[in-house]
């Protein structure tokens, strides 16, 4: 009775420990990490042949029942659901495995959005980080990845999101100053980086002055500014108006060197004004000098 | 003879004898096309010939209209060729004479003033040009003095150029498929009107481009039923400017021929926009800009190229607006000659009559287009 008792107990320890599921001919293991390495036991006597069919990869082998069959590391790497066949001259015996992904991040799939975008912008910076292992099986067990977003004048945003079967999600605020930030995803110690341009916003007013050149009017407009205080970039399209009698000029200037200037026809009397997109700026009334 | 060959021999016989009748007297046009004399052979009325000269100038015959000039003795035959088609690449380069009317202004016993409308055939359409002729009378014969233009000319010199120009390097097959690549240009319609006009319905408006770099835009429009089916949809294709420097606004004109604004629910708009690698130059001055009223109203001015690139094709957009700022109309002509750096040349653009009495302002830009430049 106690031999009888030791041996049950025995050979659910075995059963529990190993986590081998009993098939008849072979004993497989429920899961194994991929890239690891591992054995498959089978019963009885002869020849038969063994097939492992997964994702994107088939093992074949020829082996002797009653003995132990030893697979390498990196045999199987890709994490999935797989088949295991048995297959004798007069059988043919099913098992499944599954292979999940190592726990240990090798790399980082990295989406950035926008790549350029204004400043001061709230949630404008948009992140999704997707966590592989070194075989590129994506990780699905939760790990807190670090998301920051380094200013070129030092300031620096940081959000620690856990993933969620994968991956991470972060939303940021775009600085109030111009420039090329660098945006990090880190999970353990791999990481990767993103470009993302903070550009100027709308100019926050156009100033103009008007001056005698010749027989005509030189307009130029001061160093143009967002409400930031960021210069707004050369290429900035200025648009100057000349009002008189009935009749009008207009002209399309890119700002060179931060300002935009212009010769424009001297009338007495002519109502001169600026504007770059939707921003007016002042007028100014051309008297005869 | 069988009846077989009697009817052949007859066939044959007729054949020949039409083939002698057209050859003996053909037809005018016939001689027209096949570049032969004229249909008008003699020049014993002033009308004649003006249009001998306006066929010579459609048959491309340049030898024969230029020897047919009283005064051309004061310029050479290449002066009057390009005097006709642009000393520089220009619309009238490429184009071929469709039609041409002849109309008198005065007429005496020994000479006479004709206008000679030109209807040139260019890519963009039919672009016409007057010229008023003088026509004199020497013994049976009238012959016409050619008003040569004075041919524009830009002293030699070297006008340095340094405005701003963008290129674009797009991510490459190799790079990681998270790189984020460059961002399109972000364009905003900042203002859309449907008008129900004689031939269709019209999406007028006006697309800004809001970013900080170059944009190539167009505009879709889909015209949508009350059970959210779709009625049509089309684009601005040339009635927009397609190149949108930074924070630059152009107008846009969809045209839905032979649709109703009545049995349109709603309209969805759809800008579309792409970077482009593009030159913040040339700039272009509009002068003396005019609306001038009905009948004939239009939107009349000057284009001066203040940089030194020749502007081969101009194209003109005028946004018509009435007088609390609502936008009225869309409307665009394109210049037919190039623009030389400092030199006025003259635009007009109609404005449709009905219109014309409600707009008060208008605002007017200039797309370009240089030969073996960008937009």
């Amino acid at each position: 009775m106690r031999s009888a008792f030791s041996a049950l107990a025995g050979s659910l320890l075995l059963a529990a420990s190993c986590l081998f599921a009993q098939n008849g001919g072979v004993q497989v293991p429920q899961s194994i990490e991929a890239g690891s390495s591992f054995s498959l036991q089978s019963a009885g006597s002869g020849k038969a042949a063994l097939y492992i069919v997964g994702p994107n990869q088939v093992l074949k082998r020829e082996i002797e029942l009653g003995q132990s069959t030893f697979f390498a590391p990196g045999s199987l790497y890709n994490a999935g659901h797989y088949l295991v066949l048995l297959k004798t001259d007069n059988s043919t015996e099913k098992s499944e495995l599954n292979v999940t992904a190592t726990s240990k991040p090798s790399e980082v799939s990295f989406l950035a959005r926008p790549s350029r975008l204004p400043v001061d912008l709230h949630d404008g910076i948009t992140g999704a980080v997707y966590v592989f292992d070194v075989y590129n099986n994506l990780i699905t067990v939760p790990a807190p990845v670090t998301f920051e977003l380094l200013n070129p004048s030092g300031t620096k945003q940081t959000q620690v999101v856990t993933t969620h079967n994968g991956s991470a999600f972060t939303a940021m605020d775009s600085t109030r100053q111009q420039g090329a930030d660098k945006f990090t995803a880190r999970v353990g110690d791999v990481d990767s980086t993103r470009i993302v341009g903070q550009v100027p916003g709308d100019p926050c007013g156009i100033k103009m002055s008007a001056k005698p050149a010749g027989r005509q009017i030189l307009l130029e407009t001061e160093p143009l500014r967002d409400c930031s205080g960021n210069t707004v970039p050369d290429g900035t399209i200025v648009t100057f108006t000349e009002s008189y009698a009935d009749a009008q000029a207009t002209v399309d200037v890119p700002l060179k060197r931060g300002v935009a200037q212009v010769d424009m026809p001297a009338h007495n009397g002519a109502l001169l004004s600026a504007a770059s997109g939707v921003v007016l700026g002042n007028q100014i009334r051309w008297e005869k000098q | 003879m069988s009846k077989g060959g009697l009817l052949a021999a007859t066939l044959m016989a007729a054949t020949v004898a039409l083939v002698v009748v057209g050859t003996v007297w053909p037809i005018p046009s016939a001689v027209a096309y096949a570049g032969g004399r004229h249909l008008l052979q003699s020049s014993s009325t002033p009308e004649e010939a003006v249009k001998n000269l306006g066929e010579d100038i459609h048959a491309q015959s340049w030898e024969k209209a230029y020897s047919s000039l009283a005064n051309k003795a004061q310029f050479t035959e290449t002066d009057f060729v390009h005097d006709l088609t642009g000393y520089y690449p220009s619309l009238l380069t490429y184009a071929t004479l469709d039609h041409f009317d002849v109309q008198p202004l005065h007429s005496s016993s020994s000479d006479a003033d004709m206008r000679l409308m030109l209807y040139w055939s260019t890519v963009v359409g039919i672009s016409a040009v007057s010229r008023d002729l003088h026509v004199t009378k020497s013994g049976d014969q009238w012959h016409v003095a050619w008003p040569i233009s004075k041919r524009p000319i830009v002293p030699p010199q070297v006008i340095p150029v340094n405005y701003l120009r963008w290129d674009v390097i797009y991510r490459g097959a190799g790079d990681d498929w998270g790189a984020q690549d460059v961002e399109a240009p972000h364009v905003r319609i900042v203002d859309m009107h449907p008008v129900q006009r004689a031939a269709g319905v019209m999406i007028l408006g006006e697309l800004l481009n809001e970013d900080v770099v170059p944009a190539y835009v167009s505009v879709t429009a889909t015209l949508l039923a009350k059970d959210g089916s779709t009625i049509a949809t089309d684009g601005s294709f040339d009635k927009i400017s397609h190149l949108l420097l930074p924070k630059q606004v152009t107008p846009f004109l969809i045209e839905f021929p032979d649709r109703t604004l009545s049995s349109v629910a709603s309209i969805r708009m759809t800008p579309f926009s792409t970077l482009i690698s593009a030159s913040a130059d040339p700039v272009i001055e509009i002068d003396n800009e005019h609306l001038n009223p009905a009948p004939g109203a239009s939107l009349s001015g000057q284009l001066i190229d203040e940089s030194g690139q020749i502007v081969n094709v101009a194209h003109v957009l005028g946004t018509f607006y009435d007088k609390n700022g609502q936008i009225v109309w869309v409307a665009d002509s394109y210049v037919d000659t190039a623009l030389l750096p400092q030199t006025p040349v003259p635009f007009d653009i109609h404005i449709p009559e009905d219109l014309a009495r409600k707009i008060s302002s208008e605002r007017a830009i200039v797309a370009s287009y240089s030969a073996g430049g960008t937009l």
